[in-house]
């Protein structure tokens, strides 16, 4: 790691000032950050703690409208018994990443503002609909997610929350990357208000997206025979050591019914 | 550089460390406290693990400033004097460790895990939250083994105390 | 059986320390004055060095030493060596090229170590290591030996010609083309066995310190033989005679054989301690690890096996190359020769046999042995064959193993072992019974109704352990015999420390040694402490690999505790006025045979330190040496049996069960060699499913960390059902086998010939990742 200067924000307005200095960056649970910095492939003049800000913490359910504060971690995100009730899916999901360590720390507004290709929230967020709400602004999910590590947010700017309405069904399936266990494919199904949403982590060349086809064939049925047959195509999927193209395409139909089952279960 | 100000092991400590360097790197080389072992650098080995704040989190990937002022239990720390840890028993009741190197941070997740899991344990559910710690040489089994044997004693223990209360 | 004697489950005693975090490792030692260390490493494959440019480095922030491969020539510091010559076909010398602790010239690998900077924090370390300027031109890189021994592929060494290292041969190329040719059927497959990372969970670490008031070094190193380590660096490297040497193996966090070698890291970092003046600490990143260790396996082979009408085996024909990486590490030659090809005949009776092994430089990492080190390559191949044939024959793969199993011991090989005792049937009836062999069609019946894909799997392995004669490995060119030491020494009040030159890195020798001193005086095991791994204490030592510690190790000691028994019994006679054949040791108790006369063990031992009253002419102490050199190798066997369910739709493979039936012999501590069992098969099952290293066209290596290499995890494993049997060894006094490879080794195609039973395929792949499972049912449908 290089030499880094360390912050602890007492609030978010006391963490955008700090963001001004250098090439500050914001540090959550630090489960990706730290990481890359140990590594060297990130090199932060400064770190704004905000992982301890209660203004970010918690999970508040208010009859259909779920809002979640973006320094909650992982864990707390999927042992909220609220949240569980309102949408299981999306405790679920979060009980699906990382490890129990990992989950301890990470947090749900670390996760969204890196944007990983792999991650797990890019997918349930753009699933349902979600708003991402900033120190300055709302984002709408669909307009969020930019591409791999790229996202909608501006320099000094901080997601304090996310905010979404519960669906009346969804679910998450992941397939993990034997190693990293990261999703090699995670697909997330809702039906909410809006009619059907379905995105895909892990697969895409431009990270997480919407997957028309699935979204088309669930709006007529939304029942896990409504894929059969359903080819998804390659073209635009990664391809590594550890799953062509092909397998995960593959692997997004399978994924989906499955999830489609699990929503209905 | 930066003050770091801790409780480990129920001792208040404080020091000075650069902000770079890792909570793991402060215990082992500021306190001593080489239990805790480093395996990886991407943080899937669970070498690492201890406690912060009540929580079972790996110490390579936390710095140690982030941590000042959080209370941290190390597997110095886990045993009442002399007496053993439920879990460090049944490590060794079970043969659940050979080289030694994971299973500080085996313990720590341990006991972290049963702690969670007050309805008790199955093998499946062990095995899925071992997922951040690696073990090279047991294979798991007796890990597995020794995990459902220290959840089931520390079940009967609570029960034992309630009991005792009552 | 006492309680805490030979065959007893009794718990480690050296738990304690690790279960409260009082191991001490390499990483743990703290000398004053200490610095640390980093390598700047080649980046590239293939490449001539240029220019080294340290002065910026130099100039950072704490640091104290920036050296180069150039500076440690001056100092007359050594090349590496392989130690164990190998003659080609035609009767010429190994060609090895040189290898220096820190590149000169040319790099050959990436991760090839090539300056050393010695900083007060190995953060400023690693500072400055990236401010070290190096000029390379770069040069085409091969990393496929079947690519690198092609006319026109890039040439690593100037010694070895096509990158050739050697073209070897066993056994009887004549005869075994006869049986071919006159077979009823031949059974022809190509095995491809997957390059491992070994990945010991304790990174290799080397600390160094020169004491220039004593001229004297000291190296505390992730060793799995501390003795070995200063012979070679005191014959060969030239780091300092061997009384000014001492190498210290503390805690050592897994080894499986990455250990072994003598790395060019501790040696640089003893050197560099004395041109610095400080001491110096290195430990690897994990990332380190998996570019510097030395890796496993890598082979590539052709096989054919001939059978007569009634399904015997007539002649089994190798054709194998083993990419040994880019230098040749301390065993590298003998693993894909001698630790391989003679264990071509399995556990089957094999009239004639040839293989051929070519062994070839690639720019890749050097490979080495890796727990089992040539014998699961050997097994893998047969027992797929096996499978494969059984298929093609139509009769089922336990028959036909049955049928070809060899009976009656001893047995000589066609490929130099003499086997000297097993019942393969016995282990292989264990196996089928506890695996419910019978009931599988059921179970596949079934899973098909669920729609997974069920499969069932044998591998019947032998292995040659306990390494070894020490005359045999010698002709065989061996630089060193293969024996082991011990020293027992009785204190004055009956305590006892044995000093062993075997090393515990995980196996529990602490224990299980000590529980053959309990069985021979009853002295409880707390009271016998095993001192190892530092060459000030123990004079001399070959170590531990090749599942030798309790062949070798154990009967050394046992070797040294006949003399200890006798000289106490002399003395006991004499304190006892009773002749010394009536003397018996039970229980901590001295007695005489038939009465009730008897000494406690302490006051014998006593005697022997007081001296006030003992047999003319004997000298006073309780102290004795042993040397020990196996009459023959160990043949530890075992059939294991897999049943997997695979999901057709992603590909995952899921273990059903995993059976295990040895037989190591005779067993010390039967919970210490299940524990040894499970984590041999969990690293078998991550050979077959889960782990390889892979690397690009260019030499990078694409799994250099764990988001890349699967390490197996709990929940890729099943519980494991083993057992054991016993035909107890007849070639040491002991009767053990060894267990610490049998895992490893016996795993891999059993789980590979359930993949292929569940898929009604003939070859899939190593590791059977889900990607490429799914992959060949995809080819099948098409």
């Amino acid at each position: 790691m290089y030499s880094v200067n360390y912050h602890r924000a007492a609030s978010v307005a006391d963490a955008a000032k700090l963001l001004k200095s250098g090439d500050a960056k914001l540090l959550s649970g630090g489960m990706t950050l730290i990481p890359a910095m140990k590594t060297r492939l990130a090199a932060p003049s400064d770190l704004v703690d905000v992982s301890r800000l209660k203004e970010l913490q918690g999970v508040k359910v208010s009859g259909k409208t779920v809002t979640i504060g973006a320094a909650t971690t992982h864990y707390d995100v999927s042992a909220d018994a609220n949240l569980k009730k309102a949408c299981p899916a999306l405790a679920h999901m979060a009980s699906l990443i990382g490890d129990p360590a990992v989950r301890y720390k990470g947090t749900i507004g670390g996760s969204i503002a890196n944007n990983d290709p792999a991650a797990d929230y890019p997918a349930a967020l753009l699933a349902l609909g979600a708003t991402i709400v900033t120190n300055k602004r709302e984002i709408a999910a669909d307009k969020f997610f930019k591409g791999l590590f790229e996202t909608a947010l501006k320099e000094g700017e901080i997601v304090t929350a996310v905010s979404f309405t519960a669906p009346a069904k969804a679910a998450y399936q992941k397939f993990r990357n034997p190693a990293s266990r990261y999703a090699i494919v995670g697909v997330f199904v809702a039906k909410g208000k809006d009619g059907v949403r379905a995105a895909v982590t892990g697969a895409g060349e431009d990270g997480v997206f919407r997957s028309k086809d699935i979204e088309a064939a669930l709006a007529k049925s939304f029942d896990a025979s409504a894929l059969d047959g359903l080819k998804v195509p390659a073209k635009g999927l990664m391809s590594d050591i550890h799953a062509s193209a092909d397998y995960r395409a593959n692997l997004i139909a399978v994924m989906a019914k499955r999830a489609v089952a699990a929503a209905n279960a | 550089m930066s003050d770091v100000s801790l409780t480990v092991n129920g001792k208040r400590v404080s020091g000075s460390a650069e902000d770079r360097t890792l909570l793991v790197h402060f215990l082992r080389e500021n306190l001593g406290l080489t239990g805790t072992h480093v395996g990886c650098d991407t943080s899937q080995c669970g070498a690492c693990v201890v406690h912060v704040d009540g929580r079972a989190v790996k110490s390579c990937t936390m710095l140690a400033v982030q941590a000042s002022g959080s209370t941290i239990v190390t597997i110095e720390g886990l045993a009442d004097g002399a007496e053993l840890h439920p879990v460090q028993a049944a490590f060794k009741e079970h043969h659940g460790l050979q080289c030694g190197f994971c299973t500080p941070g085996m313990i720590m997740t341990a006991t972290d895990m049963i702690a969670r899991h007050p309805e008790g344990l199955d093998e499946a559910t062990v095995r899925t939250e071992l997922e951040g710690n690696i073990c090279r040489c047991t294979g798991y089994h007796n890990i597995v083994k020794a995990i459902l044997a220290a959840s089931e004693t520390m079940a009967k223990g609570a029960k034992g105390k309630a009991k005792q209360a009552a | 059986m006492g309680i805490e004697g030979v065959g007893a489950r009794v718990a480690r005693k050296e738990d304690k320390r690790f279960i409260t975090g009082g191991g001490r490792y390499v990483d743990d030692m703290v000398v004053p004055g200490m610095k640390h260390a980093v390598f700047v490493r080649s980046p590239h494959a293939h490449a001539q060095i240029k220019k080294i440019d340290v002065k910026k480095a130099q100039g950072m922030p704490g640091v104290v030493g920036v050296l180069t491969g150039k500076e440690l020539k001056a100092d007359g510091i050594g090349n590496l060596i392989c130690g164990w010559m190998i003659h080609s076909k035609d009767g010429t010398p190994m060609k090895m090229g040189a290898w220096s602790p820190l590149a000169v010239d040319k790099v050959r690998y990436v991760g090839d170590a090539v300056v050393i900077v010695v900083a007060d924090t190995k953060g400023q370390a690693r500072d400055a290591a990236e401010a070290v300027e190096i000029t390379y031109k770069e040069l085409k890189a091969v990393v496929d030996a079947t690519k690198a021994i092609q006319p026109g592929a890039p040439q690593i060494h100037a010694e070895s010609d096509n990158n050739l290292i050697f073209d070897w041969e066993i056994g009887d190329a004549k005869a075994t083309d006869a049986a071919i040719k006159s077979a009823a059927h031949v059974t022809r497959m190509k095995i491809v066995n997957n390059r491992l990372v070994p990945n010991a969970m304790e990174p290799r670490a080397a600390l160094g310190h020169y004491d220039k008031a004593e001229d004297h070094y000291t190296c505390w190193t992730t060793s799995q033989n501390p003795h070995v380590a200063r012979l070679v660096m005191s014959a060969f490297y030239n780091v300092a005679p061997e009384n000014k040497l001492r190498v210290i193996a503390p805690d050592v966090g897994g080894g499986f054989g990455s250990k072994i070698y003598i790395y060019p890291e501790e040696i640089v970092c003893l050197w560099a301690s004395k041109r610095t003046g400080v001491p110096v600490k290195w430990v690897a990143d994990r990332t380190e690890s998996f570019l510097a260790d030395a890796h496993g396996r890598d082979h590539v082979s052709m096989v054919e096996m001939a059978f007569d009408k009634d399904n015997r085996i007539t002649g089994l024909k190798v054709d194998t190359i083993a990419n040994i990486g880019a230098y040749m590490s301390l065993f590298s030659s003998c693993v894909p020769t001698y630790l391989y090809a003679t264990l071509l005949s399995g556990q089957y009776n094999i009239p004639a046999i040839h293989a051929n092994v070519r062994t070839v430089y690639t720019n890749t990492a050097p490979v080495d042995a890796y727990r089992g080190a040539g014998r699961p390559e050997a097994t893998y191949l047969l027992e797929r064959t096996m499978e494969t044939a059984a298929r093609e024959l139509g009769v089922s793969p336990a028959e036909l193993r049955r049928k070809n199993f060899i009976t009656s011991f001893p047995h000589q090989t066609p490929v130099i072992m003499n086997y000297d005792a097993g019942d393969y049937n016995a282990s292989l009836d264990a196996a089928m019974k506890a695996a419910d062999y019978a009931g599988f069609t059921k179970r596949k019946a079934d899973a098909a109704k669920r729609g997974k894909l069920r499969g069932i799997g044998m591998s019947c392995y032998i292995e040659a352990c306990g390494i070894a004669p020490s005359a045999a490995v010698g002709s065989l060119g061996a630089g060193v015999g293969l024996w082991e030491s011990a020293e027992v020494r009785v204190n004055a009040v009956g305590t006892i420390e044995v000093l062993t030159g075997s090393h515990s890195h995980g196996q529990g020798h602490e224990t299980t040694f000590a529980q053959l001193v309990n069985q021979r005086f009853g002295v409880p095991i707390d009271s016998v402490s095993i001192v190892h791994g530092d060459t000030d204490k123990v004079q001399m030592g070959m170590g531990t690999y090749g599942s030798r510690s309790g062949a070798v190790g154990m009967s050394a000691i046992a070797k040294a505790l006949d003399k200890v028994e006798a000289k106490a019994k002399k003395i006991a006679a004499h304190l006892l006025e009773a002749d010394e054949g009536d003397i018996v040791i039970e229980n901590g108790e001295v007695k005489v045979a038939g009465t009730d006369k008897s000494l406690p063990w302490f006051q014998v031992a006593l005697a022997a330190y007081t001296a006030h009253n003992l047999p003319a002419g004997m000298e006073p102490g309780l102290k004795e040496t042993a040397f020990y050199d196996p009459a023959n190798f160990t043949f530890p066997a075992g059939c294991y049996i897999s049943e997997v369910e695979i999901d057709p739709e992603t590909g995952v493979t899921d273990i059903i069960q995993f059976v295990a039936a040895d037989d190591f012999g005779n067993i010390i501590n039967p919970m210490i060699v299940e524990g040894q069992v499970h984590g041999g098969i969990a690293q078998g099952i991550g050979q077959a499913l889960l782990e390889g290293a892979h690397y690009d066209g260019n030499g990078q290596l694409l799994t250099a960390s764990y988001m890349d290499y699967t390490m197996p995890r709990a929940g890729d494993l099943p519980s494991f059902k083993v057992s054991t049997s016993n035909t107890p060894c007849p070639s040491n006094p002991l009767g053990i086998k060894g267990c610490g490879e049998a895992g490893a080794i016996g795993s891999p195609p059993a789980i590979i010939n359930a993949i292929t039973d569940a898929l009604g395929i003939v070859e899939i792949a190593m590791p059977a990742s889900p990607a490429t499972v799914w992959a060949a049912i995809r080819a099948k449908k098409h």
